[in-house]
C-alpha cells in the first residue's frame, strides 16, 4: 500500500463528482491510499491571481501547509489545482517580497512552510507508481475494441514539471492499451477547453469545445477518456449539448474519466465506476462490456482466479 | 511623510514573481502565434508585452484582450525566452483591478465573485458564485445556462448550498494580515 495526502479541489465536491467517486473507487484495487488533507480550502486557481497574487499565494501555501504537516507527497486530481500548487511551491522558495509576505500571513496563524511538498498528479502517480504493466495485469473486464481519444487537457502537461509531453503526451493512451481499449489518433488531446471562461465567455469555450469533440469524432473514436481533471470532464461532457445545440452538430460522445474506464475494467459495476453522474450516458456503449462479461457471470470466474 | 520614487510601468510589473523576464522578450511572436485565443485578442500577447515596454500602462489596462487568456500555457511551454507571458497576463488582470480599471469584458466580474466565494466558504461554492455573476452582468444571459445546469442538477453534480468549511477564518486572518502590512 501506498499513502499519499490527497487534495480534491472545490469541484471534485460538485461537477466533478463523478470522478471523484470513480478514484476512490479504484484506490484500493491499485493498493493506494489516499488521505483526504483535513479541512482544507480552495487553492485559489487563476481568477484568484488576476484579481490579487499575495492573496492568491496565501491561499495555495496553506494548502501546502497543511500538506507538509503530513510528510506524504501531495496528490491532485485536478489540472488546475495541480498547476496553481506547483507554481506557487516553486515561488515560496525564492526570496522574493511576495513570498515573505505570504510566510508573515502564515505565521499569523500558527502555520509554516518549510517548501518541501512534493506536488503530484494524480494521473502521474497511476501511470508511475502503480504502473502499466501493474495496471494490465489486474484486468477483469478487457475494453477490447473500444476506440477511445485520450484527452489530456492542458494543464496536467503545461506549463513545466517534466509531465510526459507538452504538446503530445500520450499517458492516458498508454493507460488505456493497458486496459485492453484502442487509442487512436488525436492531434487535440492537449489543447485547452476554455473551462476557465466558460462562465463569462461561453461562445469562446464552446467553441473549443467544439473542435474537440469534433477531432476525437473525426479520428473514429467512440468514446473519450478524459484526465482526472473535473473542469476538462465537465467540459466535454456537461457542455456537449450546449455544443450541439450551437453548432447543430450530433455528438454523442461518452467521456469516461480515466478512473471511471479503469473502474470498469478492473470489474466494478456501473454504479461503483459512477457512470450513472455522466451526463453523456455511456450505458450502451459500454454494455457489451458489463453484459455476458457481467459482475455475475464474472463473479465465479474471479473467485477462480482469485482462489 | 516617506516620499516613495512611482515605479514605471515596466518595474511593476517585473516585479511581479514570475514575470521578471519581460525585459528579455525578443519580439518572436511565438506566444501570439501559439495562443488559444488570439483572435480575440485586439492586441494579441507579443503586443502587449511591446506594450508594456513601451509604457502604454492606459493601452493595455482599458483593453479586454489580457482578459481572454485561459492559463493553456502555451505560449509559457514554446516561448523560447522563458519569458512566462501567461503568468504576465494575470499579472497585468491584477493591476488592472486594483487601480479601478474598467476593462468592456465580462471576466472582471466573474473573478470578482469568484474571489469572493472564497473569501465567503473557504471552497468555490459553484452554484452561488454563478448566480452572483449573472446577477451582476445579464440575469437573461443564465437562462442559457439553465439545460446544463438543471442536467448537473439531477446527475447530482450541482448543490445548492454552500459548504463553508472552518479553514475559512483563517484565510480571511491571512487575507487580513496581508492588507494591513502585517507586523511590519
Ligand atoms: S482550481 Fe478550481 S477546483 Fe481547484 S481548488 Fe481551485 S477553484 Fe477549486
Ligand atoms: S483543458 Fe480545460 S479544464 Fe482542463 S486544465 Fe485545461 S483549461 Fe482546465
Ligand atoms: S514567445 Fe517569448 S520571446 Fe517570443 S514574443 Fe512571446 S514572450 Fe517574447
Ligand atoms: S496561456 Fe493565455 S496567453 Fe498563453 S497561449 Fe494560453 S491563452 Fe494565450
Amino acid at each position: 500500500m501506498r499513502y499519499y495526502a490527497y487534495y480534491p479541489g472545490c469541484s471534485m465536491e460538485a461537477t466533478g463528482a463523478p470522478v471523484e467517486k470513480a478514484i476512490k473507487a479504484i484506490a484500493k484495487p491499485l493498493d493506494i491510499e489516499l488521505m483526504e488533507l483535513e479541512d482544507w480550502t480552495c487553492c485559489g486557481s487563476s481568477p484568484f491571481s488576476g484579481v490579487d497574487k499575495v492573496k492568491a499565494m496565501a491561499i495555495t501555501a496553506r494548502v501546502l501547509a497543511q500538506a507538509e504537516k503530513t510528510g506524504l507527497d501531495l496528490v491532485t486530481p485536478c489540472s488546475s489545482c495541480y498547476t496553481i500548487l506547483h507554481e506557487a511551491n516553486e515561488l515560496m522558495k525564492d526570496d522574493h517580497k511576495l513570498a515573505w509576505q505570504v510566510h508573515e500571513a502564515l505565521t499569523s496563524v500558527g502555520l509554516n512552510y518549510n517548501g518541501t511538498v512534493k506536488v503530484r498528479h494524480i494521473v502521474e502517480v497511476i501511470y508511475n507508481d502503480v504502473g502499466v504493466e501493474a495496471l494490465a495485469a489486474k484486468v477483469k473486464r478487457p475494453m477490447t475494441g473500444l476506440k477511445v481519444a485520450c484527452y489530456h487537457g492542458c494543464q496536467q502537461v503545461r506549463p513545466e514539471y517534466g509531465y510526459d509531453d507538452r504538446e503530445y503526451p500520450d499517458w492516458l493512451d498508454r493507460i488505456s492499451k493497458a486496459l485492453g481499449a484502442e487509442p487512436v489518433n488525436y492531434p487535440l488531446k492537449a489543447r485547452c477547453c476554455g473551462s476557465s471562461l466558460v462562465i463569462s465567455e461561453t461562445d469562446m469555450a464552446l467553441d473549443l469545445i467544439h473542435k474537440l469533440l469534433e477531432n476525437a469524432a473525426d479520428n473514429g473514436a467512440q468514446a473519450i477518456v478524459s484526465t482526472t481533471c473535473p473542469l476538462c470532464h465537465t467540459a466535454l461532457d456537461a457542455y456537449q449539448s450546449a455544443v450541439n445545440g450551437k453548432y447543430k452538430s450530433h455528438f454523442n460522445l461518452p467521456v469516461l474519466a480515466v478512473p471511471q474506464i479503469i473502474a470498469v475494467a478492473l470489474g466494478l459495476d456501473f454504479k461503483q465506476a459512477a457512470l450513472d453522474g455522466n451526463i453523456v450516458s455511456p450505458r450502451k456503449l459500454l454494455s457489451p462490456y458489463f453484459n455476458g462479461r457481467t459482475a455475475d457471470s464474472d463473479a465465479p470466474a474471479q473467485k477462480a482466479a482469485a482462489g | 511623510m516617506e516620499t516613495k520614487l512611482k515605479p514605471s510601468f515596466l518595474d511593476e510589473v517585473a516585479s511581479v514573481p514570475a514575470c521578471g523576464k519581460i525585459n528579455e522578450c525578443v519580439q518572436c511572436g511565438v506566444c501570439s502565434g501559439s495562443c488559444t485565443t488570439a483572435a480575440h485578442w485586439e492586441h494579441p500577447p507579443r503586443k502587449i508585452i511591446a506594450m508594456v515596454r513601451a509604457g502604454m500602462k492606459d493601452e493595455v489596462l482599458n483593453s479586454s484582450s489580457i482578459w481572454y487568456c485561459v492559463s493553456c500555457y502555451l505560449c509559457t511551454a514554446r516561448c523560447p525566452r522563458d519569458i512566462k507571458p501567461a503568468n504576465i497576463m494575470h499579472a497585468l488582470e491584477a493591476i488592472a483591478l486594483n487601480e479601478g480599471y474598467k476593462p468592456p469584458t465580462k471576466t472582471t466580474t466573474m473573478y470578482r465573485s469568484f474571489a469572493r466565494s472564497i473569501e465567503q466558504n473557504g471552497r468555490i461554492y459553484e452554484f452561488g458564485f454563478m448566480l452572483e455573476y449573472f446577477l451582476k452582468t445579464n440575469p437573461f444571459a443564465a437562462l442559457r445556462m439553465l439545460p446544463m445546469a438543471f442536467s448537473l442538477l439531477t446527475h447530482k453534480r450541482m448543490p445548492l448550498l454552500p459548504k463553508a468549511v472552518k479553514g475559512r477564518h483563517q484565510l480571511n486572518q491571512m487575507f487580513h494580515n496581508i492588507t494591513t502590512g502585517g507586523s511590519r
